[in-house]
């Protein structure tokens, strides 16, 4: 197996961009990671786009190809492209599957984007697609939301472990204390602790300010063998590790409902590929979908023992300058969370950090960091680990 | 959801009917065709469970799942049944009396409606099992 760097970066602004169509922001990602590289097109040699629900935001299915069209990719050069899809993981599955394609010797240059156009529908309809990365069958028809299940995973850790709606808010605060030094964010308003706990109850204990917003945005990052990384950029970001693990589609068949087993055994997956533990990782971007997702995220990849990812976040350890930065670009709350996209726009931030090009948000002398992206509940759990030094 | 699809599961919707392992003694709800501890070696026979259980974890939900609307602000959980499995349902209460370990018991209640004219969804919800918790 051959080592894999990342050569061009690039995300599109998050938000609301209703001037702009699904293949508008995906060939912006993917024309800017590429020109980020220095990559002209003949080079590229297949491209994988991680997409949840493209056939419900946008009534479009056949993603891989419409990108390839549109990306000039398609005629002369008929670039092979793929879509990638495991909900709100597909952005860092699609990553996943472009560095296996890098690794296996089969390909050279490979784009790995990620995409979500979700405000041209009523957000009724967007959260009825979402819903479907959960059991529709059996959690779905019986009312569940997407925020109903978080609250359930959230009242659990409260009652197991103490955790507070102030520490849930924490996180918020955060996240969007980082965000407002993210370019790409979509809302880069600080908030406090008290307007999360003032703002409308979605599912108790959630309240909206606990919950990512709906939102479009696009993310590509250029992949390219480590041995020839040098001929592109004098600052390649090395792939240490790539992991991915399943577990149940409902949340009610879980071992633990505080736990999401899959983001311990990717994590673990992680670790041992690269060598490294939670203590040699400088920084990470963990799936901040809900407040209470980030608390898990870093119990389960070993920054804080179980139960107190709360007082963790309380005490400041996962804040820039902290002992363990979490969620630098703002996560998902702050930078908005356009699902098939987040996976790579996690990436292109720890890309960022690395080159140390990451502005008010650098994490001074950041060398390794990890991306960490959850489809579902936690059905999928997607995680990768990225180093300065080969 | 379409009505076939609906169909396919009634009777596990309308009486808690699931699926049992005899090779390993485990119980699921929803059924499974197939053991996931067994895999390919178990040998799997319908089972109908009593209904009794309790609360593991839950949510009141205020801003409701598309065709829920009406019924904000409703209760939804995870309920340990008594023979292993859980499951994800309603239980019918003030929402200010459910607490974690609470014991409940299974009601037939209309889940939902496919449009104003559409076919009726019905199925399981929960009830406190001692009444006065309500
Ligand atoms: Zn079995």
């Amino acid at each position: 197996m051959r080592d894999v760097a990342i050569i061009g970066v690039k995300n599109t602004k998050f938000g609301e961009l209703w001037d702009r169509s699904f293949r508008d922001v995906v060939v912006e990602a993917g024309v800017g990671a590429v020109s980020d590289a220095g990559v002209v097109g003949e080079k590229i040699d297949a491209m994988f786009v991680g997409n949840m629900s493209g056939g419900q935001f946008v009534e479009q299915e056949h993603i891989g190809a419409l990108i390839a069209d549109y990306s000039g990719l398609a005629k002369d050069i008929h670039v092979p492209s793929t879509r990638v899809e495991a909900a709100c993981a597909s952005g860092g599955l699609a990553l996943r599957q472009g560095i296996y394609a890098v690794a296996s010797g089969m390909d050279d240059i490979v784009i790995a984007a990620g995409a979500e156009k979700m405000t041209d529908v009523p957000s009724a309809k967007a959260s009825s697609a979402l819903a479907a990365a959960a059991d529709r069958e059996w959690e779905g028809i019986m009312g569940a939301t997407f925020p109903g299940l978080y609250a359930m995973i959230a009242r659990m850790h409260m009652h197991k472990y103490g955790t507070t709606s102030e520490q849930l808010a924490q996180v918020a605060v955060k996240n969007h204390q980082n965000g407002q030094h993210n370019p790409i964010a979509q809302y880069k308003t600080p908030i406090t602790v008290d307007s999360v706990l003032k703002s409308i109850m979605v599912a108790d204990p959630l309240h909206i300010f606990d919950c990512s917003p709906i939102t479009d945005g696009a993310s590509a990052v250029v992949l390219a063998p480590a041995d020839i990384a040098h001929e592109y950029t004098d600052t390649p970001i090395y792939v240490k590790a790539t992991a991915q693990a399943s577990d149940t589609i409902a949340l009610h068949d879980r071992r633990d409902i505080t736990t999401l087993d899959a983001s311990v055994a990717a994590g673990k997956r992680a670790y041992e590929m690269a060598g490294l533990q939670p203590k040699d990782i400088d920084l990470v971007e963990v799936h901040d979908c809900f407040t209470i997702a980030e608390i898990c995220a870093i119990e389960d990849l070993g920054f804080a023992k179980k139960g107190e990812g709360g007082i963790v976040t309380q005490n400041g350890e996962t804040a820039i300058g902290g002992r363990i930065p979490v969620n630098t670009s703002g996560g998902l709350k702050s930078c908005g969370h356009p699902v098939g996209a987040t996976g790579v726009k996690q990436a292109v931030e720890i890309v960022e950090q690395l080159r140390g090009e990451a502005g008010k948000r650098q994490v001074d002398g950041a060398e390794i960091g990890m991306t960490h992206n959850v489809g579902g509940s936690g059905a999928t759990a997607v995680v990768h680990i990225f180093s300065r030094n080969r | 959801m379409s009505v076939p699809r609906f169909w396919r599961k009634q009777i596990a919707r309308y009486n808690l009917v699931g699926t049992h392992c005899k090779k390993c003694d485990e119980y699921f709800y929803p059924p499974r065709n197939m053991c996931p501890a067994c895999r390919r070696e178990g040998e799997i026979e319908e089972y109908k469970f009593s209904g009794k259980g309790e609360v593991v974890t839950y949510t009141v939900i205020h801003t409701a799942a598309e065709g829920f609307e009406n019924q904000t602000p409703y209760v939804l959980a995870i309920i340990k049944l008594d023979e292993g499995p859980s499951l994800t349902s309603q239980i019918i209460c003030d929402p200010s009396n459910v607490k974690i370990g609470m014991k409940v018991k299974p009601v037939f209640r209309k889940l939902g409606q496919a449009g104003e004219r559409g076919m009726i969804y019905y199925g399981t919800k929960f009830v406190p099992e001692v009444a006065d918790k309500c």
